[in-house]
């Protein structure tokens, strides 16, 4: 029983939007990988592209089906993630000190990206059927602590502070959205207040260093502190025009650390300068307008919490990645969506993509 | 407000109604009829509020960096001038028991070029060839292979320049531009082939060590221990690096640091072993293959661990060259074995120390009983030989081991049987790891009829257990398992685990660990039969019958046993004559297990000289030249000739702050540079 309303709902804007950041993305990638005198990362290019394939093919297989469906799949979708990141706990490739990835075959999977969306769509299903204008009552809250601290305890374990972070970070934006209840949010700030001095208490002194130059990046000069200097300069020097592109010699010389993928804003801004940047902004703006939007259009609560998660996932993402290459942020392994490097990443954002178009398309189907 | 198809209409007018609104300044108020949906547009809206305002704190941050800091930040960026330096830690000292220095750091100034501010290259190398007097073709090839590399990096050019080219090189520092030399710390061991097997060495971390969570620190290129104990306690030794930020001018010249992290110097550790004993068993050890344990039976202590041949440890660690490797691994007397504890080797007559006590303890003998030996043993149609061929006569278990007879121990070990005697075996400590944990150490072998039943699917034959009494056959032990077990006769029967560290040390003096004596099990046998044992092994070296009458001291008593393990059996007509036709790798083994003095001991010894022949003549003079140096601490006239050729030392001042402060007086830096 196939829908006319289907095509006729399609958001050829949203689908625009996304095509034209992907291949703002490709080209600033494409020099983040090949401008200098050697470029171990030149294979990375091609291996983007196929991603991006692999993703545009999950971004329809995401719109195909009712995303009503899901209401059913929720648990499913979370419980393969969950069995993932234990995977990874136990078989996960090391690198750098910490195991993040799946490798099967020749292809390596970070399931902590796959994470956010299920627990996204877990939380929508959670508060569509409690949403209501007092808020929501810390009893309604004790599922999605625990929906939340399982990913959050077995990413840190990996360890990944930025992604562990970042998850709460989607999860409180999720439940702020939905309204707590006066009182319980009372509760909540108070009990923060009290147990924040409390763990950090219990934490051993390599821990509280950790910690501290997470937030502090000057207490680590020879690394993450000399990082923020280095992407400072380069995002500095692209001054109004920018070097050009291939030009960059921060990124050229190999003076930019992850210049692929967690400083990629570093390489546009150096190469694009303040109007490149800009318009990078203003495109993500219209992808969170988009999104928003279909957020805006539909009837149905299970869909608005999806879409609203979504746009949180993305919002959260480019904010702390821009604001960590500037100096604004601690630096955190967090990509910046559909620019960086990385196949997880990509296929996660792809398929967030489908959904919203999934939503939006159905708008009118509410009963 | 009604809804087109069109969905850019529907964000057009989404974010018209939101601007709207925010200019009316009622963004709360309701768009839609439905209060449940006018609720949720009331947050939305709120949403794109937070975002559009993140949006506007990152474009300030925007505007600041490039527009307004801009210039500042172009100037910096055009000459790199932020750059990263490391610091190297200097790796800790290793110290004999008395606080003598036996492995120390000395600075070596490397050469290297750095592209970017040596223009033009060709005049810069034409120089340089021209007072290092190297041909220019070399390091221009040496250039060449580092193609593709940043031009702000340095081409290593020349390793361990002498101070002479240093000078020169500081004379016309005006000339050679781009020209760096680092101060890099190398490792001097100052007593060339001492302790080597001990002591170990270094050399380039490899990819699998590198993945491994041990060297978290490390990078690619770095030196670490590989062997010995530097390899075991490598994290110790090493340090911390250290680092800092720094701005240079155009020519690299550092203008100013920006922040520094110091190196923190790596620990000092205080071994065991007594470098006098060592030094002079490395020197008995000179002319044979062989290796040595002296232990302190009181404790577990090693006072002395060599293994005979040597190897030069200064040639590792700066590229051994292949040739060197080649020559050591094709050896055939394997130098880079640690014979102490990889060699394993038949115990022979050493052994029947354990059968005697089997013997007393399980009821078989008892000391007075006496057993007569005509030179052989018939068991079943076989014949077992005793070594001496017209026998020993009427034997009690005191001068059965004292004249080492061997009849007499091939009936202990028939009425016995295998399964308890290698229960006695493993009560020492055979078979199973000293617990010294010190590189791929054996195990060794005590043969059970389970194990040969596991092993091979035969049955156990009774006759095999007349070899094993006597310390043939399948048994294997290691130098230092034997150690272990004449401690344990010297010390009444506590085993202790050896070990080879008395302390470590931080730079300013702090104990960050110290050997506490570990009592891994006791021997739980009568007191009397160890006294009959005791008083054996006294007689082996003080009375005429005894094997090691040759090993005997005046002043101080010595306790032992000898064995001469067979490599290859013998038949019996093809005997004493022939001694001297037999090749040397069927040469039997030569044992000799004492300490001394034999009533409080102090030192226990085991020697092992391979294809030695007889224990009596080759192996017991090692033991009692060591009790000797050690116990009487005479001055033994020349320490020794070619082994122990002394490095001149270079003199170093080590200061606390390691590495960095060898650098800055001589006003160079060890520069790494870029992203990392």
């Amino acid at each position: 029983m196939f829908d006319r309303r289907l095509v006729q709902y399609f958001d050829w804007g949203l689908l625009g939007t996304v095509f034209l950041l992907g291949s703002l993305g490709l080209v600033v990638l494409y020099s983040a990988v090949r401008a200098g005198p050697f470029s171990p990362h030149e294979i990375l290019f091609s291996k983007q592209l196929i991603w991006f394939g692999a993703g545009l093919m999950v971004m329809v297989a995401s719109f195909l089906f009712n995303y009503k469906r899901l209401d059913q799949w929720t648990y499913l979708i979370y419980g393969v993630c969950i069995v993932l990141l234990i995977c990874v706990l136990l078989f996960g490739k090391q690198f750098g000190g910490s195991r993040r990835w799946l490798t099967i075959g020749w292809i390596s999977i970070q399931p902590s990206e796959f994470v956010k969306i299920a627990v996204i769509i877990c939380l929508a299903r959670h508060y569509s059927g409690l949403i209501n204008s007092k808020g929501l009552t810390l009893r309604q809250l004790f599922i999605p602590l625990i929906l939340t601290a399982i990913p959050f305890v077995l990413i840190l374990k990996q360890p990944d502070l930025g992604t562990a972070m970042l998850i709460v970070l989607i999860v409180g934006s999720m439940t702020i959205f939905a309204k707590i209840e006066r009182r319980s949010f009372i509760y909540i700030l108070i009990s923060g207040a009290v147990f924040t001095p409390l763990v950090w208490f219990l934490l051993k002194g390599y821990q509280k260093q950790r910690l501290l130059t997470f937030f502090n990046p000057d207490q680590d000069p020879l690394g993450t502190g000399y990082h923020i200097i280095q992407s400072k300069i380069a995002i500095g020097s692209g001054m109004i025009f920018g070097k050009g592109f291939f030009k960059g010699t921060q990124n050229a010389l190999s003076f930019l650390p992850e210049q692929h993928t967690d400083f990629i804003f570093s390489v546009l801004a150096e190469e694009w300068g303040f109007v490149g940047s800009v318009i990078i902004f203003l495109v993500f703006l219209m992808l969170i307008v988009c999104s928003l939007n279909i957020a805006y259009g539909c009837r149905d609560p299970f869909g608005t919490m999806i879409s609203v998660g979504i746009t949180i996932m993305i919002s959260w993402q480019v904010f702390i990645n821009i604001g960590m290459v500037m100096g604004l942020m601690p630096i955190v392994g967090v990509t910046l969506p559909f620019i960086s490097y990385g196949g997880s990443s990509i296929i996660t954002m792809m398929a967030s993509i489908g959904i919203l178009m999934n939503i939006a398309m159905r708008r009118f189907m509410f009963e | 407000m009604r809804y087109n198809d069109g969905n850019c209409i529907i964000v057009d007018d989404f974010f018209l109604a939101l601007v709207w609104d925010l200019l009316k300044g009622n963004v709360l108020n309701s768009y839609l009829e439905t209060v449940d949906n006018n609720w949720f547009k009331q947050r939305l809206a709120k949403v794109m509020l937070c975002i559009l305002s993140a949006f506007v704190v990152v474009t300030i941050r925007l505007v600041g960096l490039q527009i307004i800091g801009g210039a500042e930040f172009r100037k910096l960026s055009e000459n790199n001038s932020i750059r990263l330096q490391m610091i190297a830690p200097s790796r800790g000292s290793i110290s004999d028991r008395k606080g003598k220095l036996l492995v120390d750091n000395r600075p070596s100034f490397d050469l290297s070029i750095i592209l970017k501010h040596a223009e033009p290259v060709e005049h810069v190398v034409k120089q340089l060839s021209q007072y290092l007097s190297l041909p220019e073709t070399d390091l221009l090839s040496k250039i060449k292979s580092h193609k593709g590399i940043s031009p702000f990096k340095p081409v290593p050019l020349k390793e361990d320049i002498g101070r002479d080219l240093l000078g020169l090189i500081e004379v016309h520092k005006f000339d050679l531009q781009g020209i760096v030399v680092n101060v890099k710390a190398r490792r001097q061991y100052m007593y060339k082939y001492g302790a080597a097997h001990l002591i170990g060495y270094l050399g380039e971390i490899n990819l699998d060590e590198l993945k491994s969570q041990k060297y978290q620190d490390i990078r690619s290129r770095d030196l670490v221990g590989k062997f010995g104990v530097e390899k075991k306690y490598d994290h110790h030794l090493r340090g911390k690096r250290g680092g800092r930020q720094v701005e240079v001018d155009v020519n690299g010249q550092v203008v100013r640091i920006l922040k520094q992290i110091d190196a923190e110097p790596g620990h000092n550790i205080y071994l065991t072993i007594d470098h006098e004993l060592q030094i002079k068993t490395e020197s008995l050890l000179a002319n044979v293959v062989g290796s040595v344990v002296a232990m302190d039976p009181r404790t577990g202590k090693i006072l002395a661990l060599a293994s005979s041949p040597s190897f030069d440890q200064n040639a590792f660690g700066n590229g051994l060259s292949q040739e060197i490797w080649h020559s050591l691994v094709s050896n055939p007397f394997r130098p880079m074995e640690n014979k102490a504890i990889q060699g394993q080797y038949p115990p022979a007559s050493t052994y029947k120390i354990v059968t005697a006590i089997a013997g007393i303890e399980e009821g078989i003998i008892d000391t007075k009983a006496k057993l007569y030996c005509p030179g052989f043993y018939k068991f079943g149609d076989r014949v077992f030989r005793d070594w001496k061929e017209t026998g020993h006569g009427w034997v009690n278990v005191e001068t059965a081991l004292t004249e080492s007879c061997d009849v007499f121990f091939y009936q202990v070990g028939e009425k016995l049987g295998v399964d308890r005697l290698a229960k006695y075996a493993k009560a020492f400590g055979l078979g199973s790891l000293s617990g010294l944990n010190l590189d791929r150490e054996a195990k060794g072998l005590v043969p059970t009829a389970a194990w040969k039943k596991r092993r091979t699917g035969i049955k156990w034959q009774r006759g095999e257990t007349l070899s094993v009494a006597i310390g043939q056959g399948y048994n294997l032990v290691t130098p230092l398992q034997m150690g272990v077990l004449i401690s344990m006769v010297a010390n009444g029967g506590t085993r202790y685990q050896p070990s080879i560290l008395k302390a470590i040390e931080s730079v300013d003096g702090k104990i960050i660990a110290q050997h506490e004596p570990k009592i891994l099990g006791r021997l739980s046998i009568r007191k009397h039969t160890l006294s009959i044992i005791r008083k054996a092994l006294w007689k082996v070296v003080n009375t005429k019958q005894g094997t090691a009458w040759i090993a005997r001291l005046k002043d101080i008593d010595i306790s032992g046993k000898t064995g001469t393990a067979q490599v290859f059996s013998r038949k019996k007509t093809e005997k004493q004559h022939k001694e001297k036709d037999i090749p040397t790798r069927l040469k039997s083994h030569a044992w000799f297990v004492a300490y001394a003095p034999s009533d409080q001991p102090k030192i226990a010894i085991a020697v092992l000289v391979e294809h030695g022949e007889y224990g009596s003549s080759t192996a017991s003079p090692i033991a009692r030249e060591m009790i000797k140096t050690y116990l009487l601490k005479k001055e033994s006239g020349e320490p020794s000739k070619a082994q122990l050729s002394k490095n001149e030392k270079v003199t170093l001042t080590r200061d606390r702050t390691g590495a960095e402060e060898i650098c800055s007086t001589d006003g160079w830096y060890n520069i790494l540079i870029g992203g990392c």
